[in-house]
């Protein structure tokens, strides 16, 4: 049995039981830190293998692929682990800041490595009914988060959520009976080889399709994502963020993963439908954005016109798209959930998310103001900031194969995100808070939990701003083993007999 | 058998739809667990109805001798009841917190985190 696979899923469960043992002092929080602290070694030592030798697979129990349960990492799914491990660690840090006393009693520390462990499992699974199983995982985790305070605000939001992705939950299984019923596998490498294999290619699309409405719905893509503004805004501002950052990337992860390996039959058909999604989502999004006046829901409608560029990567299915689509992912979920926890500390500050309602954070509280744009401007695709790279490769792949109207979109998407962060620049940083209060950073009595984790983040979308080489090399070493998963089936599968 | 089976399926799936079309929340989570046993007969079907022996293997032996039922998706639909059970008890609390600190059930007047006026 391979460590490095099972230590990323291991380490959050056993803090999670941990956590919830010492849910009632205040040493939660302090095993919440270190088993995330923990579980970033774990995936750093992943990706470092991962690194050296291109996939890596195991099989639980020792049940031969294609029967038994397995374990996979290619490039994406350890970078995904590894971000997702960057994040709940940030998280981790600034929940001392954020999570109130009575909520780490009900269980916050546990229920969020939980989600973490679910999320990991989702990205390392090489099983289509387990992905189900880390899903349900991650769902039921989030409920718990989401419902934390139980004020009415979080119970409508939870409502709406739940109903939505339970919906969601049950297409996917459909999904799984019926592609189950056509190959007779589950296994992803065995099913993009047993794929070929059915001469009925109507319904293999039909199937298809189940899977992209359930994942979109889980990605938030248009029309699917109704929940997400409906819910977002409502939880704690640690948990918010976690959810910003984290799970609707799962649900991109597993439309990359479904619709490059398995469902690669009828490109024209499916990823002419994503095109489309792609475009609509990045749209709706950003116009969502501006119509809102509250820090969160417009930061919320934002991630929806986001999800929306790496779908579009997905969707051209070309080399260079695809690459972006990698990076993009990556960026996102920094800068994403960034954004909230900056948030959150300007809630803590100013009294209120409501724009209009609060001010004075530029003249009071100068880091906080370059703290929130540095994520604000890579959201936007400034040079030199990550999102920049991440933009640029998109339209990029989109001008190469002339998609003029695309890369139009694209672009006008990324100025109308501009005109968002200038919003809450001007109306919560640039002018006087509306009740004469002075929201400075000194007036909070643990400031450096909250800080640390912001800096931290907006010190890696600058690294990966300035120095992008690296990261879009890697990006590519893993957009190639998407497109040829030769490798992929090969490592899982063993070598052909 | 199939035949039947499916018909069932598209039974179940017409009246889930028909409940979840409702504003009511508690006849939309009827719907739900309707529908999600819809899903779980769609597994049991595609994995083919046989009427074969219990998948045992005898002493000694490697594999099941002759014919025998399909025991994955048994399996499979038996970890969906499972985890839909948990789900639908977390949802069925979830609507009777929600009548108490919202004082309704119907999903057009629950306009607190999105209220009409704004924006």
């Amino acid at each position: 049995m391979s460590w490095y696979l099972t230590l990323p899923l291991v380490i959050p469960f056993i803090t999670a039981i941990a956590a919830f043992l010492l849910r009632n002092g205040a040493y939660g929080r302090w095993v919440s830190v270190a088993g995330s602290t923990a579980a970033l070694g774990a995936a750093i030592a992943l990706m470092v293998v991962v690194l050296d030798q291109g996939v890596l697979a195991d099989q639980m129990g020792q049940w031969a692929a294609p029967f038994g349960i397995t374990l996979v990492a290619d490039l994406l799914s350890a970078v995904m682990v590894l971000i997702t491990a960057i994040t709940g660690l940030a998280v981790a840090i600034y929940a001392i800041g954020d999570v109130a006393a009575r909520h780490e009693r009900h269980g916050y520390h546990a229920l969020f490595q939980i989600l973490l462990a679910g999320v990991t499992g989702a990205f390392l699974t090489g099983d289509l009914f387990n992905l189900y199983v880390w899903f349900e995982v991650m769902l039921i985790a989030s409920f718990g988060l989401l419902i934390l305070n139980g004020d009415r605000e979080q119970i409508e939001g939870g409502v709406k959520y739940v109903a939505l992705n339970l919906i969601s939950t049950i297409l996917f299984l459909t999904g799984i009976g019926l592609l189950y019923g056509m190959t007779g596998t589950l296994n992803f490498a065995d099913l993009a080889v047993k794929v070929d294999l059915i001469e009925d290619k109507g319904m293999l699309t039909v199937v298809a399709m189940m899977f992209m409405v359930a994942f979109g719905v889980k990605a938030a893509v248009f029309p699917l994502f109704f929940w997400l503004p409906a819910a977002y805004h409502t939880p704690s501002f640690s948990v918010s963020a976690v959810f910003a950052g984290l799970l609707t990337k799962v649900g991109v992860y597993a439309l990359i993963r479904m619709f490059t390996l398995v469902f690669d039959h009828d490109v024209g058909y499916t990823h002419t439908v994503l095109l489309w999604v792609a475009c609509l989502t990045m749209v709706t999004g950003v116009l969502g954005a501006a119509a809102q006046s509250d820090f969160r829901k417009i930061l919320s409608f934002h991630i929806i016109s986001q999800i929306g560029y790496m779908i579009l990567g997905l969707a051209l299915m070309t080399p260079l798209a695809i690459v972006g689509a990698v990076f993009y992912l990556v960026h996102h979920i920094i800068v994403k959930a960034n954004l909230f926890l900056v948030a959150g500390i300007s809630r803590q500050l100013t009294g209120g998310t409501d724009v209009y309602k609060i001010g004075g954070l530029y003249k009071s509280s100068p880091l906080l103001a370059v703290l929130f744009l540095i994520p604000a401007f890579s959201l936007a695709g400034f040079p030199p900031l990550s999102g920049f790279w991440a933009k640029y490769i998109i339209v990029k792949a989109t001008l190469d194969i002339e998609m003029w109207f695309v890369a139009f979109i694209a672009l006008a998407v990324g100025l109308m995100t501009i005109y968002s962060m200038t919003k809450i620049w001007a109306e919560a940083f640039w002018k006087d808070h509306p009740d004469g209060r002075d929201p400075a950073l000194s007036g909070l009595a643990n400031r450096a939990p909250l800080l640390i984790p912001v800096a931290a983040l907006a010190l890696l979308t600058m690294v990966i701003g300035l120095m992008p080489e690296p990261f879009v090399i890697f990006a590519e070493r893993a957009a190639n083993q998407l497109l040829d998963p030769t490798t992929y089936i090969t490592v899982v599968l063993g070598e052909p007999s | 058998m199939e035949q039947l089976l499916s018909i069932l399926i598209g039974v179940l799936v017409a009246a889930s739809v028909y409940l979840m079309m409702g504003r009511n929340l508690l006849r939309f989570l009827f719907g739900l667990i309707l529908l999600s046993n819809a899903a779980n007969l769609t597994i049991f079907v595609a994995g083919r109805l046989t009427p074969g022996a219990p998948p045992l293997v005898p002493d000694g032996l490697d594999a099941p001798v002759g014919p025998v039922a399909n025991a994955l998706p048994q399996a499979l639909v038996l970890t969906a009841i499972v985890i839909g059970f948990g789900l639908f008890a977390f949802a069925l609390i979830l609507a009777v917190r929600a009548y108490y600190s919202l004082g309704t059930l119907d999903t057009d007047d629950m306009r607190v985190a999105e209220p009409k006026d704004q924006a």
